[in-house]
Protein backbone atom coordinates (compact mmCIF):
# COMPACT_ATOMS: atom_id res chain seq x y z
CA UNK A 1 0.00 0.00 0.00
CA UNK A 2 1.18 3.48 -0.73
CA UNK A 3 2.52 5.30 2.28
CA UNK A 4 2.91 8.97 3.07
CA UNK A 5 4.64 11.18 5.59
CA UNK A 6 2.80 11.87 8.81
CA UNK A 7 3.87 14.38 11.42
CA UNK A 8 2.38 14.84 14.83
CA UNK A 9 3.51 18.13 16.33
CA UNK A 10 2.74 19.62 19.71
CA UNK A 11 3.86 23.12 20.69
CA UNK A 12 6.55 21.63 22.86
CA UNK A 13 8.06 19.20 20.41
CA UNK A 14 7.80 17.11 17.30
CA UNK A 15 6.28 13.89 18.59
CA UNK A 16 6.22 11.74 15.54
CA UNK A 17 7.46 11.95 12.01
CA UNK A 18 7.36 8.80 9.98
CA UNK A 19 6.05 7.00 6.93
CA UNK A 20 2.55 5.74 7.54
CA UNK A 21 -0.07 4.06 5.46
CA UNK A 22 -3.14 5.24 7.29
CA UNK A 23 -4.12 7.78 9.93
CA UNK A 24 -7.49 8.20 11.62
CA UNK A 25 -8.08 11.75 12.77
CA UNK A 26 -10.93 12.83 15.05
CA UNK A 27 -11.95 15.87 13.00
CA UNK A 28 -14.63 18.21 14.28
CA UNK A 29 -17.00 17.12 11.53
CA UNK A 30 -16.50 13.45 12.28
CA UNK A 31 -13.66 10.98 12.18
CA UNK A 32 -11.73 10.80 8.98
CA UNK A 33 -9.21 8.33 7.71
CA UNK A 34 -6.34 9.80 5.75
CA UNK A 35 -4.47 7.68 3.26
CA UNK A 36 -1.94 8.51 0.61
CA UNK A 37 -3.05 10.90 -2.16
CA UNK A 38 -5.79 12.40 -0.05
CA UNK A 39 -7.24 15.61 -1.44
CA UNK A 40 -5.71 18.73 0.18
CA UNK A 41 -7.81 19.38 3.24
CA UNK A 42 -7.55 21.49 6.30
CA UNK A 43 -9.63 20.64 9.30
CA UNK A 44 -9.88 21.35 12.97
CA UNK A 45 -9.49 18.47 15.36
CA UNK A 46 -11.52 17.77 18.46
CA UNK A 47 -10.29 16.00 21.58
CA UNK A 48 -10.02 12.33 20.70
CA UNK A 49 -7.78 9.46 19.74
CA UNK A 50 -5.54 9.51 16.68
CA UNK A 51 -4.77 6.09 15.29
CA UNK A 52 -1.60 5.84 13.27
CA UNK A 53 -0.85 2.80 11.16
CA UNK A 54 2.81 2.88 10.26
CA UNK A 55 4.10 1.69 6.90
CA UNK A 56 5.28 -1.56 8.51
CA UNK A 57 1.80 -2.21 9.86
CA UNK A 58 2.49 -1.22 13.44
CA UNK A 59 -0.45 0.60 15.01
CA UNK A 60 -0.02 3.30 17.61
CA UNK A 61 -2.58 5.53 19.24
CA UNK A 62 -2.32 9.03 20.59
CA UNK A 63 -4.71 11.12 22.59
CA UNK A 64 -4.95 14.71 21.40
CA UNK A 65 -6.76 17.65 22.93
CA UNK A 66 -7.82 19.70 19.98
CA UNK A 67 -5.75 21.19 17.24
CA UNK A 68 -5.90 21.08 13.49
CA UNK A 69 -4.69 18.99 10.62
CA UNK A 70 -3.16 19.99 7.34
CA UNK A 71 -3.56 17.24 4.78
CA UNK A 72 -1.79 17.17 1.44
CA UNK A 73 -1.56 14.36 -1.13
CA UNK A 74 2.06 13.85 -0.12
CA UNK A 75 1.77 14.14 3.61
CA UNK A 76 -0.23 15.03 6.65
CA UNK A 77 0.62 17.30 9.54
CA UNK A 78 -1.37 17.23 12.74
CA UNK A 79 -0.80 20.22 14.99
CA UNK A 80 -2.14 19.16 18.35
CA UNK A 81 -2.43 21.34 21.39
CA UNK A 82 -1.15 18.45 23.43
CA UNK A 83 -0.65 14.84 22.47
CA UNK A 84 0.21 11.77 24.50
CA UNK A 85 0.49 8.10 23.55
CA UNK A 86 -2.61 6.28 24.75
CA UNK A 87 -0.60 4.00 27.05
CA UNK A 88 0.79 6.99 28.93
CA UNK A 89 -2.44 8.87 29.36
CA UNK A 90 -3.23 9.81 32.89
CA UNK A 91 -6.96 9.44 33.37
CA UNK A 92 -7.03 11.83 36.29
CA UNK A 93 -5.60 14.48 33.98
CA UNK A 94 -8.56 14.15 31.66
CA UNK A 95 -10.96 14.25 34.56
CA UNK A 96 -9.25 17.41 35.69
CA UNK A 97 -9.77 18.90 32.25
CA UNK A 98 -13.42 17.92 32.33
CA UNK A 99 -13.74 19.58 35.69
CA UNK A 100 -12.11 22.74 34.34
CA UNK A 101 -14.40 22.71 31.31
CA UNK A 102 -17.43 22.37 33.59
CA UNK A 103 -16.32 25.29 35.68
CA UNK A 104 -15.77 27.37 32.60
CA UNK A 105 -19.22 26.46 31.36
CA UNK A 106 -20.81 27.69 34.54
CA UNK A 107 -19.07 31.01 34.19
CA UNK A 108 -20.56 31.81 30.80
CA UNK A 109 -23.99 33.32 30.30
CA UNK A 110 -26.74 31.35 28.59
CA UNK A 111 -27.30 31.61 24.87
CA UNK A 112 -23.83 32.82 24.21
CA UNK A 113 -21.85 31.56 21.27
CA UNK A 114 -19.01 30.90 23.65
CA UNK A 115 -21.27 28.73 25.73
CA UNK A 116 -22.12 26.50 22.81
CA UNK A 117 -18.46 26.11 22.14
CA UNK A 118 -17.68 25.30 25.75
CA UNK A 119 -20.53 22.83 25.84
CA UNK A 120 -19.31 21.04 22.73
CA UNK A 121 -15.84 20.92 24.17
CA UNK A 122 -17.13 19.37 27.38
CA UNK A 123 -19.13 16.71 25.53
CA UNK A 124 -16.12 15.88 23.42
CA UNK A 125 -13.97 15.50 26.48
CA UNK A 126 -16.53 13.29 28.19
CA UNK A 127 -16.75 11.14 25.10
CA UNK A 128 -13.00 10.85 25.00
CA UNK A 129 -12.99 9.77 28.61
CA UNK A 130 -15.56 7.11 27.74
CA UNK A 131 -13.45 5.81 24.86
CA UNK A 132 -10.37 5.57 27.00
CA UNK A 133 -12.07 3.28 29.50
CA UNK A 134 -12.12 0.68 26.77
CA UNK A 135 -8.33 0.67 26.50
CA UNK B 1 47.09 50.26 54.46
CA UNK B 2 45.21 47.08 55.22
CA UNK B 3 46.95 44.66 57.49
CA UNK B 4 48.10 41.22 56.44
CA UNK B 5 45.15 39.64 58.16
CA UNK B 6 42.69 41.93 56.40
CA UNK B 7 44.18 41.05 53.05
CA UNK B 8 44.01 37.37 53.82
CA UNK B 9 40.35 37.69 54.75
CA UNK B 10 39.56 39.57 51.60
CA UNK B 11 41.29 37.03 49.42
CA UNK B 12 39.31 34.28 51.09
CA UNK B 13 36.00 36.06 50.57
CA UNK B 14 36.71 36.87 46.93
CA UNK B 15 37.63 33.26 46.40
CA UNK B 16 34.32 32.18 47.90
CA UNK B 17 32.46 34.58 45.61
CA UNK B 18 34.38 33.28 42.65
CA UNK B 19 33.33 29.75 43.49
CA UNK B 20 29.70 30.80 43.58
CA UNK B 21 29.80 32.69 40.30
CA UNK B 22 31.61 29.80 38.68
CA UNK B 23 28.93 27.39 39.84
CA UNK B 24 26.20 29.75 38.66
CA UNK B 25 27.85 30.00 35.31
CA UNK B 26 27.88 26.26 34.94
CA UNK B 27 24.26 25.95 36.03
CA UNK B 28 23.31 28.65 33.53
CA UNK B 29 25.21 26.83 30.80
CA UNK B 30 23.33 23.61 31.48
CA UNK B 31 20.01 25.44 31.60
CA UNK B 32 20.87 27.33 28.46
CA UNK B 33 21.39 24.10 26.60
CA UNK B 34 18.05 22.83 27.77
CA UNK B 35 16.32 26.08 26.92
CA UNK B 36 17.82 26.03 23.46
CA UNK B 37 16.63 22.50 22.96
CA UNK B 38 13.15 23.47 24.06
CA UNK B 39 13.14 26.44 21.71
CA UNK B 40 14.34 24.23 18.91
CA UNK B 41 11.71 21.59 19.64
CA UNK B 42 8.98 24.20 19.56
CA UNK B 43 10.05 25.54 16.22
CA UNK B 44 8.29 23.04 13.91
CA UNK B 45 4.93 23.84 15.44
CA UNK B 46 5.18 27.58 15.08
CA UNK B 47 6.59 27.25 11.58
CA UNK B 48 3.74 25.04 10.44
CA UNK B 49 1.31 27.28 12.23
CA UNK B 50 2.40 30.38 10.38
CA UNK B 51 2.47 28.51 7.08
CA UNK B 52 -1.07 27.28 7.57
CA UNK B 53 -2.18 30.66 8.82
CA UNK B 54 -0.92 32.57 5.82
CA UNK B 55 -2.47 29.90 3.65
CA UNK B 56 -5.90 30.33 5.17
CA UNK B 57 -5.59 34.07 5.43
CA UNK B 58 -5.13 34.12 1.68
CA UNK B 59 -8.16 31.93 1.21
CA UNK B 60 -10.35 34.04 3.43
CA UNK B 61 -8.97 37.26 2.05
CA UNK B 62 -9.72 40.54 3.70
CA UNK B 63 -13.48 40.35 3.49
CA UNK B 64 -15.70 40.92 6.47
CA UNK B 65 -15.71 37.31 7.54
CA UNK B 66 -12.17 37.61 8.86
CA UNK B 67 -12.24 37.41 12.66
CA UNK B 68 -11.81 40.53 14.72
CA UNK B 69 -8.69 39.23 16.34
CA UNK B 70 -7.03 39.46 12.98
CA UNK B 71 -8.40 42.71 11.65
CA UNK B 72 -8.55 44.48 14.99
CA UNK B 73 -11.45 46.67 15.98
CA UNK B 74 -10.40 49.50 13.74
CA UNK B 75 -9.22 51.74 16.53
CA UNK B 76 -5.76 52.64 17.69
CA UNK B 77 -6.39 54.29 21.03
CA UNK B 78 -5.62 51.90 23.83
CA UNK B 79 -2.44 49.89 23.67
CA UNK B 80 -1.77 46.80 25.70
CA UNK B 81 1.89 45.97 26.19
CA UNK B 82 2.83 42.53 27.38
CA UNK B 83 6.35 42.82 28.72
CA UNK B 84 8.13 39.51 29.23
CA UNK B 85 11.20 39.50 31.42
CA UNK B 86 13.01 37.02 33.60
CA UNK B 87 12.04 36.06 37.12
CA UNK B 88 15.50 36.39 38.52
CA UNK B 89 18.30 38.87 38.33
CA UNK B 90 22.05 38.39 38.10
CA UNK B 91 21.89 38.14 34.36
CA UNK B 92 23.66 41.27 33.24
CA UNK B 93 21.63 43.84 31.39
CA UNK B 94 19.04 41.35 30.22
CA UNK B 95 16.06 42.58 32.21
CA UNK B 96 16.87 46.25 32.14
CA UNK B 97 17.37 46.05 28.39
CA UNK B 98 13.83 44.83 27.82
CA UNK B 99 12.41 47.17 30.43
CA UNK B 100 14.16 50.17 28.95
CA UNK B 101 12.94 49.23 25.50
CA UNK B 102 9.38 48.92 26.78
CA UNK B 103 9.68 52.16 28.72
CA UNK B 104 10.75 54.12 25.67
CA UNK B 105 7.81 52.65 23.83
CA UNK B 106 5.36 53.58 26.59
CA UNK B 107 6.69 57.14 26.70
CA UNK B 108 6.30 57.45 22.96
CA UNK B 109 2.73 56.18 23.08
CA UNK B 110 1.85 58.46 25.98
CA UNK B 111 3.33 61.43 24.14
CA UNK B 112 1.05 60.59 21.24
CA UNK B 113 -1.87 60.77 23.59
CA UNK B 114 -2.72 57.09 23.60
CA UNK B 115 -3.84 55.10 26.58
CA UNK B 116 -1.40 52.44 27.68
CA UNK B 117 -1.97 49.31 29.71
CA UNK B 118 0.77 46.97 30.74
CA UNK B 119 0.85 43.31 31.65
CA UNK B 120 4.12 42.18 33.17
CA UNK B 121 5.27 38.63 32.75
CA UNK B 122 8.14 37.99 35.10
CA UNK B 123 9.03 39.70 38.33
CA UNK B 124 12.01 41.74 37.24
CA UNK B 125 10.23 43.72 34.57
CA UNK B 126 7.44 44.44 37.03
CA UNK B 127 9.94 45.76 39.57
CA UNK B 128 11.50 48.10 37.05
CA UNK B 129 8.34 49.35 35.34
CA UNK B 130 6.47 49.77 38.62
CA UNK B 131 8.69 52.71 39.50
CA UNK B 132 7.43 54.81 36.66
CA UNK B 133 4.17 53.37 35.43
CA UNK B 134 2.62 51.70 38.45
CA UNK B 135 -0.81 53.08 37.53
CA UNK B 136 -0.63 51.58 34.05
CA UNK B 137 0.15 48.02 35.07
CA UNK B 138 -3.13 46.15 35.04
CA UNK B 139 -1.85 42.67 35.67
CA UNK B 140 1.23 40.59 36.22
CA UNK B 141 1.96 36.98 35.58
CA UNK B 142 4.24 35.16 37.94
CA UNK B 143 6.17 32.24 36.52
CA UNK B 144 8.48 31.94 39.48
CA UNK B 145 7.28 28.52 40.49
CA UNK B 146 7.48 27.21 36.95
CA UNK B 147 10.55 25.09 36.40
CA UNK B 148 10.06 24.43 32.74
CA UNK B 149 7.80 26.62 30.72
CA UNK B 150 5.06 24.56 29.17
CA UNK B 151 2.53 25.47 26.56
CA UNK B 152 -0.13 25.74 29.23
CA UNK B 153 1.60 28.72 30.84
CA UNK B 154 1.63 30.51 27.53
CA UNK B 155 -1.92 29.46 26.81
CA UNK B 156 -3.12 31.06 30.02
CA UNK B 157 -1.49 34.33 29.09
CA UNK B 158 -2.90 34.08 25.59
CA UNK B 159 -6.42 33.46 26.91
CA UNK B 160 -6.08 36.39 29.26
CA UNK B 161 -5.14 38.68 26.40
CA UNK B 162 -8.02 37.45 24.24
CA UNK B 163 -10.46 37.82 27.13
CA UNK B 164 -9.41 41.43 27.60
CA UNK B 165 -9.74 42.08 23.90
CA UNK B 166 -13.25 40.69 23.82
CA UNK B 167 -14.17 43.01 26.66
CA UNK B 168 -12.85 45.90 24.56
CA UNK B 169 -10.19 46.71 27.09
CA UNK B 170 -7.66 47.56 24.43
CA UNK B 171 -7.28 48.00 20.68
CA UNK B 172 -3.74 46.97 19.93
CA UNK B 173 -1.64 44.40 21.73
CA UNK B 174 2.12 44.24 21.48
CA UNK B 175 4.42 41.66 22.97
CA UNK B 176 7.83 42.67 24.30
CA UNK B 177 10.48 40.05 24.67
CA UNK B 178 14.11 39.43 23.98
CA UNK B 179 15.10 37.58 20.90
CA UNK B 180 17.85 35.07 21.41
CA UNK B 181 20.51 35.77 18.81
CA UNK B 182 23.44 34.13 20.52
CA UNK B 183 24.83 33.59 23.98
CA UNK B 184 26.28 37.07 24.06
CA UNK B 185 23.59 38.94 22.19
CA UNK B 186 19.91 39.19 23.00
CA UNK B 187 17.91 41.78 21.17
CA UNK B 188 14.77 43.29 22.68
CA UNK B 189 11.99 42.85 20.17
CA UNK B 190 8.36 43.79 19.73
CA UNK B 191 5.72 41.62 18.19
CA UNK B 192 2.23 42.79 17.41
CA UNK B 193 -0.26 40.18 18.53
CA UNK B 194 -3.58 41.91 17.90
CA UNK B 195 -4.48 42.75 15.23
CA UNK B 196 -2.45 39.83 14.03
CA UNK B 197 -0.16 40.88 11.27
CA UNK B 198 -0.36 38.11 8.72
CA UNK B 199 2.98 36.35 8.27
CA UNK B 200 4.85 38.53 5.83
CA UNK B 201 6.71 35.86 3.95
CA UNK B 202 4.24 34.42 1.53
CA UNK B 203 4.81 30.71 1.65
CA UNK B 204 5.52 29.41 -1.78
CA UNK B 205 3.34 26.41 -1.18
CA UNK B 206 2.18 23.61 -3.34
CA UNK B 207 -0.54 25.67 -4.87
CA UNK B 208 -2.98 23.04 -3.74
CA UNK B 209 -6.55 24.13 -3.44
CA UNK B 210 -7.61 23.16 -0.01
CA UNK B 211 -10.89 21.86 1.13
CA UNK B 212 -11.83 23.36 4.43
CA UNK B 213 -13.73 21.49 7.01
CA UNK B 214 -15.55 23.37 8.59
CA UNK B 215 -15.21 26.44 6.37
CA UNK B 216 -12.09 28.56 6.21
CA UNK B 217 -13.47 31.40 8.29
CA UNK B 218 -14.29 29.10 11.14
CA UNK B 219 -10.92 27.41 11.07
CA UNK B 220 -9.31 30.81 11.05
CA UNK B 221 -11.25 31.96 14.10
CA UNK B 222 -10.16 28.78 15.85
CA UNK B 223 -6.60 29.18 14.72
CA UNK B 224 -5.88 32.77 15.63
CA UNK B 225 -6.34 32.44 19.39
CA UNK B 226 -4.13 29.38 19.20
CA UNK B 227 -1.58 31.31 17.24
CA UNK B 228 -1.50 34.03 19.88
CA UNK B 229 -0.72 31.43 22.53
CA UNK B 230 1.94 29.94 20.30
CA UNK B 231 3.56 33.32 19.79
CA UNK B 232 3.55 33.95 23.53
CA UNK B 233 5.01 30.51 24.07
CA UNK B 234 7.76 31.17 21.58
CA UNK B 235 8.53 34.50 23.19
CA UNK B 236 8.75 32.90 26.62
CA UNK B 237 11.09 30.22 25.36
CA UNK B 238 13.29 32.76 23.61
CA UNK B 239 13.33 34.75 26.82
CA UNK B 240 14.46 31.79 28.90
CA UNK B 241 17.22 31.02 26.45
CA UNK B 242 18.24 34.68 26.40
CA UNK B 243 18.16 34.94 30.17
CA UNK B 244 20.38 31.92 30.55
CA UNK B 245 22.75 33.17 27.89
CA UNK B 246 22.98 36.57 29.56
CA UNK B 247 23.43 34.96 32.95
CA UNK B 248 26.16 32.74 31.62
CA UNK B 249 28.19 35.58 30.19
CA UNK B 250 27.54 37.77 33.23
CA UNK B 251 28.74 35.04 35.54
CA UNK B 252 31.71 34.34 33.30
CA UNK B 253 32.68 37.99 33.56
CA UNK B 254 32.20 37.93 37.30
CA UNK B 255 34.40 34.86 37.63
CA UNK B 256 37.10 36.47 35.54
CA UNK B 257 36.93 39.71 37.52
CA UNK B 258 37.16 37.78 40.76
CA UNK B 259 40.26 36.03 39.41
CA UNK B 260 41.86 39.37 38.58
CA UNK B 261 41.03 40.71 41.98
CA UNK B 262 42.53 37.69 43.67
CA UNK B 263 45.72 38.16 41.68
CA UNK B 264 45.95 41.78 42.71
CA UNK B 265 45.24 41.07 46.33
CA UNK B 266 47.73 38.21 46.42
CA UNK B 267 50.37 40.48 44.97
CA UNK B 268 49.89 43.14 47.60
CA UNK B 269 49.65 40.48 50.28
CA UNK B 270 53.00 39.03 49.24
CA UNK B 271 54.56 42.45 48.99
CA UNK B 272 53.45 43.36 52.43
CA UNK B 273 54.63 40.10 53.87
CA UNK B 274 58.03 40.66 52.27
CA UNK B 275 58.11 44.19 53.65
CA UNK B 276 57.38 42.93 57.08
CA UNK B 277 60.12 40.29 56.92
CA UNK B 278 62.59 42.89 55.71
CA UNK B 279 61.54 45.19 58.48
CA UNK B 280 62.07 42.51 61.10
CA UNK B 281 65.47 41.67 59.66
CA UNK B 282 66.52 45.31 59.76
CA UNK B 283 65.43 45.48 63.35
CA UNK B 284 67.48 42.42 64.28
CA UNK B 285 70.55 43.52 62.36
CA UNK B 286 70.51 47.07 63.66
CA UNK B 287 69.96 45.68 67.15
CA UNK B 288 73.01 43.44 66.76
CA UNK B 289 75.10 46.31 65.40
CA UNK B 290 74.24 48.50 68.33
CA UNK B 291 75.78 46.01 70.74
Amino acid sequence: MADFNFELVSPERLLLSERVSEVVIPATEGEMTVMANHAPTMTTVKPGVVTVKAADGKVSRYVVFGGFADILPTGCTLLAESAVPVEEVDRTLIEKRIEAAKNELEGIAHGDEQRTRAETFLTELTQLNGILVAF
Amino acid sequence: MPSLKDLKNRIASVKATQKITKAMKMVAAAKLRRAQEAAEAARPYSQRMSAVLSNIAQAVGSDDSAPRLMTGNGRDETHLLVVCTAERGLCGGFNSQIARFARDHVRKLLAEGKTVKIICVGKKGFDILRREFSSLIIDRVDLREVKKISFENADQIGKKIIGLFEKDEFDVCTLFYSEFKSVISQVPTTLQLIPAAAPAEAVADTGAIYEYEPDAGEILSDLIPRNISVQVFRALLENVAGEMGAKMSAMDNATRNAGEMINKLTLSYNRQRQAQITKELIEIISGAEAL
